[in-house]
């Protein structure tokens, strides 16, 4: 128990922590807080009302929230079985599918944009059966917008619940067999609501990747408003026309952010 | 017993490890299987369960098969009426005591309504009625062992496993759950498999033992012949007998290493011979009692058991002698010390190997 009271040593050691540690970490600090203060201070807040009353702003953020939640849940959709098959199963090259699985997480954006392009474009592998067969087109579309978001935060989801899922204790589902219960019942009605905070936990990462996505977004779908154009888009393409208009919209970002951090905080992502 | 309602041959193989386990049982028997860790009693039992594969053998219940590798059978463990109370009770955490109870009956597929109504009364049995709206969290070690036992037995098994069912729990608590849970197998009309290695849970709880070590059975039998012709240092160490193997003739028992044991029952060839800790005398001097069993050893330890004083003795054969503290300081004993050692022959109890 001596070992888990750590409180008093806490308190003892504050007095004294070494300045080779203090300095850089108050200067990441300042790095991390100064360029939101920089928002906060230059934002043009009499300019605000006017600003956001266009309709343009708001289509652009509806757009954004539609694509980012629609994102996620394909992400939960196919992350959270795929996360499930790298936990929980056995295969030959799974060490290697798992790190398949991962490369968006390290690949530039533009470069998963160019390679969705590759494989969904008009003249892509399976973009061109698809047109030919179904007359679907996937580029340049909303839908395209929604797949560009997903490929991008799916691997954080299927991250965080592979994660869960190796934590959670695989007998409960031995025990939910000797119940009766098939592999997916018990995934179903155990596994799942056991490793609902991991899941939670990955679907706020993955909804918060998805509304950031920009280099994806404007390689796959372009950049069309109303259509394709989410804020992040918009926001780079007012700042080179009207910086008022992009601080605006970045206000707008960082306010939906924060909110959801905090609305999630205390239910998922609580840390001791 | 006519045919056996389980009827089972276990061979499991792994790595540095083989199962090859016999076991028959009727309807309404309670066996336990005993042994140190390591002897493959969870091995079994999760055999018998389905989540581990038999490599050869087979498994029969009420006459049905339900795994037969020879035939490529092997019936999932959620297709098999067997019920298992895990030694952790792996109660679902996100879910009440009454839907803990219920799970299995909504796995056959009944409503959730229904599968409270009918786990209402296997939670009322264990005496858990008010508590049933309780997460696993909020349950005492007894209260979650009775949950686990509901559980399993409320999707009407014809096989339970238990597995070291008492093992979780605190020494009060143990008493208590036991008594219960002696009664609740009583009750139960199909065959219970508990595994544990606390002699007094198996043979307070189990019609019949079944004792394995490194996989194999070393010995079976009702507690009662167990604990009376143990044919094991391990099961002798149990129930607290001196056991020594050799060839009988005679009164006169020889063992390997070279020593002989004079017994009162007559018979030939090889045999065990086993007596009490308490029916050593330990004199300082050579004793000119009528014993004819009388060795000089030395003590290489002392601890307290009970109210008694445990003497293990080494030299012509090792010894453990049981004596009041009273009799231990008159004679002074300390470890390394030589004493000598009577048995009477009336007191061993031979039989054959």
């Amino acid at each position: 128990m001596r070992l888990i009271d750590t409180a008093p040593v806490r308190a003892k050691r504050g007095s004294r922590i070494p300045l080779a540690l203090l300095l850089p970490a108050l200067l990441g600090l300042v790095f991390l807080v100064l360029p939101l203060a920089g928002l906060l201070i230059r934002a043009p807040w009499s300019a605000m009302p006017s600003e956001l009353s266009s309709p343009a702003v708001w289509d652009a953020l509806r757009l954004s929230l539609i694509c980012a939640t629609s994102a996620t849940g394909v992400s939960l959709v196919l992350g959270v079985p795929l996360a499930w098959l790298l936990a929980r199963t056995e295969f030959p090259g799974r060490r290697v599918i798992r790190a398949l699985v991962t490369l968006p997480l390290v690949l530039p954006p533009v470069v998963g944009g160019v390679a969705l392009l590759l494989a969904l474009g008009r003249n892509g592998i399976v973009g061109r059966w698809l047109d030919s067969a179904f007359g679907i087109t996937l580029p340049f579309t909303t839908t395209g917008v929604v797949i560009a978001e997903a490929f991008v935060a799916m691997p954080f989801l299927v991250i965080s619940v592979e994660g869960a899922l190796r934590a959670a204790d695989p007998r409960y589902e031995e025990a939910a067999a000797t119940l009766g219960a098939s592999r997916l019942t018990a995934f179903r009605r155990v596994t799942l609501p056991m490793i609902a905070p991991g899941v939670g936990a990955g679907a706020v990462l993955a909804w918060a990747r998805a509304l950031g996505e920009f280099g994806a977004t404007i390689t796959f779908a372009g950049n069309f408003p109303g259509k394709t154009q989410t804020m992040p888009l918009a926001v780079y393409l007012a700042m080179e026309t009207d910086p008022d208009t992009a601080i605006a919209l970045s206000l707008v970002l960082l306010a939906v952010s924060i909110a959801v951090l905090v609305g999630l905080r205390d239910r998922w992502m609580s840390t001791p | 017993m006519t045919t056996p309602s389980l009827d089972a041959h276990l061979q499991v193989e792994r790595t540095g490890f083989s199962l090859d386990l016999a076991l028959t049982a009727g309807a309404g028997e309670v066996i336990a299987l005993l042994g140190p860790n390591g002897a493959g009693k969870t091995t079994a039992l999760r055999a018998l369960a389905g989540l581990l594969p038999l490599t050869a053998g087979h498994l029969r219940l009420d006459g049905k098969a339900l795994e037969d590798p020879a035939a490529g059978l092997h019936t999932p463990a959620e297709e098999r009426p067997v019920g298992v109370v895990f030694q952790d009770y792996l109660l679902f955490p996100h879910l009440s005591a009454l839907d803990n109870v219920g799970f299995g009956l909504r796995c056959q597929g009944r409503s959730k309504k229904e599968s409270r109504a009918e786990a209402l009364p296997w939670l009322a049995r264990m005496g858990l009625e008010e508590h049933s709206a309780k997460r696993p969290g909020k349950l005492s070690g007894g209260q979650a062992q009775r949950v686990a036992l509901a559980r399993a037995l409320a999707v009407g098994p014809r096989l339970l496993l238990l597995d070291e069912p008492l093992a979780a729990l605190d020494a009060r608590t143990r008493l208590d759950v036991r008594s219960q849970l002696r009664r609740h197998l009583a009750e139960f009309d199909a065959v219970a498999v508990l595994v544990t290695h606390d002699p007094l849970d198996a043979m307070v709880l189990a019609d019949r033992l079944v004792v394995i070590e490194d996989g194999r059975v070393v010995q079976a039998g009702t507690p009662a012949e167990i604990a009376r012709r143990p044919r094991t240092d391990y099961i002798a160490r149990l129930v607290g007998l001196n056991l020594y193997q050799g060839v009988a003739d005679g009164r006169r028992v020889k063992l390997a290493s070279g020593a002989e044991l004079t017994v009162a029952d007559e018979l030939t060839g090889p045999a065990f011979v086993a007596f009490p800790p308490a029916a050593v005398t330990l004199h300082r001097g050579r004793p000119d009692s009528s014993a004819r069993n009388v060795w000089e050893l030395t003590v290489a330890g002392l601890d307290l058991h009970g109210d008694q004083v445990r003497a293990d003795l080494t030299g012509a054969l090792p010894l453990a002698a049981d004596l009041t503290p009273a009799a231990a300081a008159e004679l002074d004993l300390s470890t390394g010390a030589s004493v000598w050692a009577t048995v009477k022959a009336a007191q061993t109890h031979a039989y054959p190997a």
